[in-house]
This record gives C-alpha cells, sequence and structure tokens, in this order.
C-alpha cells in the first residue's frame, strides 16, 4: 500500500520516443528520499548511475524531475520542486516555487513527471485524471510568461470542457513553464510558474528548454491523497495555520519592505555587482511599493496564509502594464540596488522584464550586473554591448536582459551564467581567468543570493554558501553547520514552502509529516539521518561533476573572492568575511556529515546511510 | 423572507483557497478542492474568483430539475441536492445564469452549496485570516443576488481592470 500523502504513481516520459508510462518507487525509497528534492537526487542516480561525470545536463538523456513531496498541497504552502542535473553546477538543487499545478498534479493521481529525451517539436504536457499526452506547442514557442499562461490557460480549459462538457464548469489548470530564456538555454534560466514564481536556482528552465518542453500543466479532479492519519492531520493543519495567521508583519510586508532594511539596517545588500552593501535610500522603502504599485496587499498560494506576497502594477507611464509581485526582497536587490536603481518603479519594471523573459531574478541580473562591472573595468567595451551601459540606468538592464534571454552580441556570452561568462570573456580578451573570476559572486557557478556574508548581521555567514550543496541558493544555506540546513532539506523534499515552515514548532511540522506519511519520521532521524543522506548525495553529484566542469574540494567549498574585500561603506565598513571561521567551520561540517576533510563522503557514511551504490564512482574523488 | 447570504468580495481574495479545504472537510471528510462547494476561479494570477451560489430569488436551478432532485431548505434558503433523486443530467447548470452547480467527480451528483446548514465553513476559514472576502449576512431576499451568479471568467475580466487598469482588458481573453 502506498504511505500516505502521496498519488503513488509517477510519470516517465521519454520525449524523444513520445513514450510515456507510469512508475512507482517503493516505502524503502519514499521513506529514505521523501520526495521533490531528495527523490529527485536519487531517481537522476538510478537512471545515470557511474557514467554521472560523462552527462551533459543539456543533452538529451539528461532527465529532468517535476516533483511534488507527500506534503505538498496538504500542508500549508504547496510548491513543485524541480530538479535534475544543473547545467551550472553539474549537481542537482531542489528548485522550488509556488503554484497550484503541485496541488492540481497530485488531484489528478500523479506525484511527479520525469523528463527524459527530447521533443522534435515544441511540446508541453497535459496531466489529468485519464493520464498524460504530450501536446504541441510551436504556437507557444517564443511567447513571453504572460501570454504562455493566458494562452495556455484558455485552452486548456477549452479542450476540457469539449471533452467533457457536462461537469459544470472546469476551473483553471495548474502549469509550469520556461520563456524565452529557457527555449535559448540561457544556462540559468529559470521555470516559472504563474506570473512571477519561479523555480530559479539549478538553471532548469534551460534543461526545459533543451528538451524542446514549453510548458507542464495539471489538471486533477480527484481529493489530495489518503494520509496515514486523517483526523490527526486535520488538526495539524487548522494548529498550523492559526500560527502563520499570528505572524502579522510578515503577512503585511511579505519581504517588499528589504530592499531598503537588508541595505541599510543589515548592510548585506548587493549594490553595483556587490561593489558595496550598505545604502541608506529611503526612496527605496517598503512604503513607497506599497502605497503607489501594490494593487492587492494579501496574495497567497494554494493553501497559505503567510500571504507573503503582494502584487504590484504599474497604472501610468512608459512601463504602465507592468505586473510582478512585491517584487520580493530578492528581485528589489538584483532587479534594483544591484543595478544601482533606487526607484521603484524602475525595479518594478526590470523585475516584470525579469519574469517575462523566463529569467531567474536572482541569476539573470546577478550577471547582467558582473557584465556592467566587467564594463567599468574597461574589460568589456561598448562595442561588446552595442551601447554605452552605465550603472543605475534602467534601460541599460532592460537591454541586457533581453540580450541576454535572445543571445545576441555578449548577451549570447552572459547567457552562458557569470561564472562561465567570466572564463569565456577572459579566453576572448586574452585576460586569466582569475582577473575575471574575482568580480564573478557565485559558489559552484550558481549566483549568490541577495544576503551577503561580510556584515555577519544577515541570516547568512562564513560558511552559508561556501558549503552549500546548492553553491549560491540563499534558500538552503549552511548556516551554522548541518542543523540549520535540515530544514530547507526538509521543505524542499516534503515540498512546500520555507514561509510556512520557518516559525512554526518543528516539532509540530514533524508531528504534521508523521500524520501524513506514518513513516517514522521525526525532527533527530531527519537531521541525523535522513537529511544527511539527501545532503550526502547532493555533495556526491556535486563533486563528480560534468564533462566540461569539476569543482576543486576545499579550493572551490569557498566564498567568492569579493566576500573577502572589506566592505567599503557604511556601519559595517572595513568589515569582512572571517577566512579563518570559514576554514574552522567548514572541517566542523565535513566532520558532523562524516565526509573527509576535503568534503568527500567517506565509505563508512555512504554504508551508513545506504548509500553504498555511490563508492564505486565517490572512491575516485578519495 | 429572511435569510443568511455569503458576500463575497473577491478584491479581497488572497487565493488561498482554504475555503476550499474547509468546505470539502467538511462535506467530504478530507481535502477535496474539486468538490468544495465553494471553487476558486483563476483565469490569471492574481484574479482569483470565489465562485458559489448566489441563491437567486427564484431559484432557476430548482425549477429546472427534471426529477425534483434540489429543493430550498426553508430555514437558510439554500438549494438542497438530494443525491438519491439526483440523475446526474446537468439540467441545474445548464439553468444556473452562473453555471454554479456542477457534477461531482466521484459520482456525478448535482453539487450545490448547502451554506453547511447556517454556519458555513468557508466563511470561518476566510474570516479567521483576516481576508474577509466571505462574509456571512442575514438579510431578505433581494432581487440583486442573481445578479452574483455570473460566470467566474466575466467576473475575473471586470476584476482584472480593477486591479491592473487598461491591461487587465488583455489578460482575460
Amino acid at each position: 500500500m502506498t504511505p500516505g500523502g502521496y498519488a503513488g504513481k509517477w510519470l516517465d516520459v521519454d520525449l524523444s520516443k513520445d513514450k510515456i508510462r507510469e512508475v512507482e518507487y517503493g516505502d524503502k525509497v519514499l521513506e529514505q528520499y521523501l520526495g521533490g528534492r531528495g527523490l529527485a537526487a536519487k531517481v537522476l542516480w538510478d537512471k545515470v548511475g557511474d557514467k554521472y561525470p560523462e552527462l551533459d545536463p543539456l543533452d538529451p538523456k539528461s532527465p529532468l524531475m517535476v516533483y511534488t513531496g507527500p506534503m505538498t498541497g496538504i500542508y500549508p504552502g504547496s510548491r513543485i520542486c524541480v530538479s535534475g542535473k544543473s547545467p551550472v553546477s553539474m549537481g542537482t538543487v531542489g528548485s522550488t516555487a509556488a503554484t497550484e499545478f503541485a496541488n492540481e498534479i497530485k488531484e489528478a493521481g500523479y506525484d511527479g513527471v520525469t523528463f527524459t529525451g527530447k521533443a522534435d517539436r515544441p511540446v508541453y504536457l497535459l496531466v489529468t485524471d485519464d493520464g498524460a499526452e504530450l501536446m504541441d506547442a510551436g504556437h507557444l514557442w517564443g511567447l513571453d510568461g504572460e501570454k504562455t499562461l493566458i494562452k495556455l490557460n484558455k485552452e486548456v480549459t477549452a479542450e476540457l470542457t469539449k471533452r467533457k462538457p457536462n461537469v459544470g464548469l472546469w476551473k483553471d489548470p495548474g502549469m509550469v513553464y520556461i520563456g524565452p530564456a529557457g527555449e535559448n538555454m540561457v544556462r540559468n534560466a529559470a521555470v516559472m510558474a504563474k506570473i512571477c514564481h519561479a523555480c530559479g536556482y539549478g538553471g532548469y528552465g534551460a534543461l526545459m528548454g533543451s528538451k524542446n518542453l514549453k510548458a507542464v500543466v495539471a489538471k486533477g479532479r480527484g481529493p489530495l491523497p489518503k494520509v496515514d492519519a486523517p483526523e490527526a492531520a486535520k488538526l495539524l493543519w487548522r494548529r498550523t495555520h492559526q500560527i502563520l495567521i499570528g505572524r502579522t508583519a510578515m503577512r503585511r510586508q511579505g519581504t517588499g519592505y528589504a530592499g531598503y532594511s537588508v541595505g541599510a539596517v543589515t548592510s548585506s545588500e548587493p549594490i553595483r555587482n556587490w561593489q558595496e552593501e550598505w545604502h541608506d535610500e529611503k526612496s527605496y522603502g517598503g512604503p513607497m511599493f506599497e502605497h503607489r504599485y501594490w494593487v492587492k496587499k494579501k496574495w497567497a498560494d494554494f493553501n497559505c496564509t503567510t500571504n507573503c506576497m503582494k502584487i504590484s502594477c504599474i497604472k501610468t507611464g512608459k512601463w504602465k502594464g507592468d505586473i510582478t509581485d512585491m517584487p520580493d526582497y530578492e528581485l528589489q536587490a538584483y532587479c534594483g540596488t544591484n543595478f544601482g536603481i533606487y526607484d521603484p518603479e524602475a525595479n518594478i519594471h526590470l523585475s516584470a522584464l525579469a519574469d517575462q523573459l523566463g529569467h531567474s531574478g536572482i541569476n539573470g541580473p546577478n550577471t547582467a550586473g558582473f557584465a556592467v562591472e566587467l564594463h567599468q573595468r574597461d574589460i568589456l567595451k561598448d562595442s561588446d554591448f552595442g551601447f554605452k551601459p552605465k550603472w543605475g540606468d534602467p534601460d541599460t538592464f532592460d537591454r541586457i536582459m533581453r540580450m541576454m534571454a535572445n543571445r545576441e552580441k555578449i548577451g549570447d556570452v552572459l547567457a552562458e551564467g557569470t561564472y562561465r561568462a567570466a572564463l569565456k570573456i577572459a579566453e576572448m580578451k586574452g585576460l586569466k581567468p582569475d582577473e575575471l573570476l574575482k568580480y564573478a559572486v557565485h559558489v559552484k557557478g550558481i549566483e549568490i543570493g541577495a544576503h551577503g556574508t561580510r556584515s555577519d548581521a544577515d541570516y547568512t555567514h562564513d560558511i552559508s554558501y561556501a558549503a552549500n550543496v546548492q553553491g549560491g541558493d540563499h534558500t538552503s544555506t549552511s548556516v551554522d553547520g548541518y542543523n540549520d540546513m535540515s530544514g530547507a532539506v526538509f521543505t524542499d523534499s516534503a515540498v512546500f514552502c520555507n514561509f510556512t515552515y520557518y516559525g512554526v514548532p518543528q516539532s509540530l511540522v514533524f508531528d504534521f509529516a508523521k500524520a501524513i506519511t506514518g513513516f517514522d519520521i521525526n525532527l533527530h532521524k531527519w537531521r541525523s539521518e535522513t537529511g544527511p543522506r539527501i545532503v550526502t548525495l547532493q555533495r556526491a553529484l556535486l563533486m563528480l561533476g560534468g564533462p566540461d566542469l569539476k569543482w576543486t574540494p576545499v579550493k572551490d567549498d569557498d566564498n567568492p573572492p569579493r566576500f573577502y574585500e572589506p566592505l567599503p561603506s557604511g556601519p559595517y565598513k572595513g568589515k569582512t568575511t572571517d577566512r579563518k571561521l570559514v576554514d574552522e567551520k567548514l572541517k566542523a561540517y565535513n566532520e558532523t556529515l562524516g565526509w573527509d576533510e576535503r568534503g568527500i563522503p567517506t565509505k563508512e557514511t555512504l554504508k551508513k546511510l545506504d548509500l553504498g551504490f555511490l563508492e564505486k564512482s565517490v572512491s575516485k574523488l578519495r | 423572507m429572511s435569510s443568511i447570504w455569503i458576500v463575497r468580495d473577491y478584491e479581497n481574495c488572497s487565493g488561498c483557497r482554504r475555503c476550499e479545504l474547509a468546505c470539502s472537510m467538511h462535506h467530504e471528510g478530507w481535502m477535496w478542492p474539486e468538490a468544495s462547494r465553494i471553487r476558486v476561479f483563476m483565469p490569471f494570477p492574481g484574479v482569483e474568483v470565489p465562485h458559489l451560489c448566489a441563491q437567486c430569488d427564484d431559484y432557476p436551478c430548482v425549477e429546472s430539475c427534471p426529477v425534483e432532485a434540489l429543493s430550498v431548505d426553508g430555514g437558510t434558503t439554500a438549494v438542497i441536492v438530494d443525491e438519491e433523486t439526483c440523475i446526474g443530467c446537468g439540467a441545474c447548470a445548464k439553468a444556473c445564469p452562473g453555471t454554479v452547480p456542477y457534477l461531482h467527480p466521484r459520482d456525478r451528483k448535482a453539487t450545490i452549496c448547502d451554506l453547511c446548514g447556517g454556519d458555513p465553513e468557508c466563511v470561518k476559514v476566510c474570516r479567521e485570516a483576516g481576508y474577509n472576502a466571505l462574509r456571512l449576512v442575514h438579510e431578505g431576499m433581494s432581487g440583486h443576488r442573481k445578479l452574483f451568479a455570473r460566470n467566474p471568467v466575466d467576473v475575473a475580466k471586470d476584476l482584472a481592470v480593477k486591479f491592473f487598469g487598461e491591461k487587465g482588458e488583455e489578460l482575460i481573453v
């Protein structure tokens, strides 16, 4: 019998052969990896095995996972997890976004989809209670996010109504999709959901694009899966919501007030590609966004009362009609201060543009800022851009983001992501890689989220990114050794939102997990066994690397050079990331997880965590 | 005639869909959004429309039923479906100016809001979260109610303009 919370079936779609079959995973695998981030890493290994280092993530053979988890839809804050071999890090990322697609696919009777192969024409997958089928997406290819979702919503609803006309009105399907950036395989492109939600880290938009897969759409009419202890689950559902409803500041502001405060207070916000991390621009305060642009102040996704989202819309002027969320803090920073921009309207425009193009609003703009710093340093010239780029100029970044999405001029190089672009430009200009990499703010190919480590006043510190198996991902940092990160590994594998997790007693969350799945699951076991298993598997894959990219243990388990430059301004002026602390904590981190001093899992650890299947490959890394 | 009615303030709807979850837990015993008597349509993200019975004063659905499976509750004025009698023909959905009734995904029986007998679960969770997109009132029957029986896509078209101005006219087609 399928454990509680699971629909019990996954779809395996071979896009090359147009073949779709249903697969099941045994109870043991599910208890060991849950779903989402954990299960995706396991299924990836099972499909690729010891050939992992030879697999190019953008090769048709490379699998793409779109998975829910057992708690998706049931625990507050429903999300989908996209994963596979990352085109940027060569490891795996459990990249999640809030969308009704997640509950719809479970209501259709499936826990997720694994794609392999490459379609010979643009397609989308339609999943319903009657199964799954590939649909032509030729008419959608090239469309921006807004037009994609408007067209898809209309045509899928019409198709379902045609098939079953007499059941009443068909409610809208859920979907994840890519924009032009994903189609053109911009290496750090996002998989998008709704208008502005993104599975951003990992570059899975490029993976979808490489498969000619424009979207995955689901509409189910069944219930959410049965759970192990329904009465307990219902009580815990009510209790969790009560707690979330009590988090008043989060509900009122989301992260939309942080564009000012993270710079002004904690001094950890990217400014002009991290040349500074402090500003005191009151024009950029939360109320300046709220009062003029927030047209919906309590916006939530399925089964969420945190409603951290607020919808922004520009109603006048040259950017009239631009719609995005707050923007959330990450995009206030990356599509604002990181560009030297402190104007809410320009920030909303550039955030909406990133969404529409299908860029990850953190990663793509990190690369754009990197490019403009290279121009500032006279490495890139006006002729590389076709115009004179300027900090603080919205038009500059509007043009660069479009050039990246369409791979035009220097945009074609920038579309490889910050790390690879640095190497390519060094080659183009006859410079040493290190001369450019000192401006590249990434860890293991993944551009860093908008929380610096130099002031030490934010939640991110010394090894937050350096030790992270998901590189620069700010949602999954290793704050104090392994324990704190285990929360993100859990939410990404059970697949629900971080923002409906933090603030709720962890014992309650794990009671909820037990009531849903019936597994012998608790906080201690998660931290000591299940979480380490997933992270150790991810670490192995990350260090096994890809055909043209391998990370060096210890050397690459570090912050970017910029994070060791002293902060040039603000209340934390002169402060920098403590190198000694990084080294010490990295050692402790590796030891905690049972990895050797170079961060390679030991044979004993692999055995203890039931990861013996990795031994042959991992032994070559030792 | 006094009755209870659920006021719907669409612009307050967050799209959390807890109304669907609470309704289905009450009526079906578990979370089943597509078997909820209130369903939140979203023709464009951000434009969420809770769709439920408007309790028209002339009850065209009740009139349309060929087997008299539908009746009006004397206390609440909600439409009550006799599932034993219902033949799942869908005449009620066609007769409703807003196409509110639908056939249950399990057994194709007509499914319509029964106001939970007078204390609707959807209203309780919406109020608890402070959205108040749904509120309970005790008022006399009114011809206005029937005007709320609209296709949710039509409601969304209006809401989109309210939220997004001119741009709203392009978003829902």
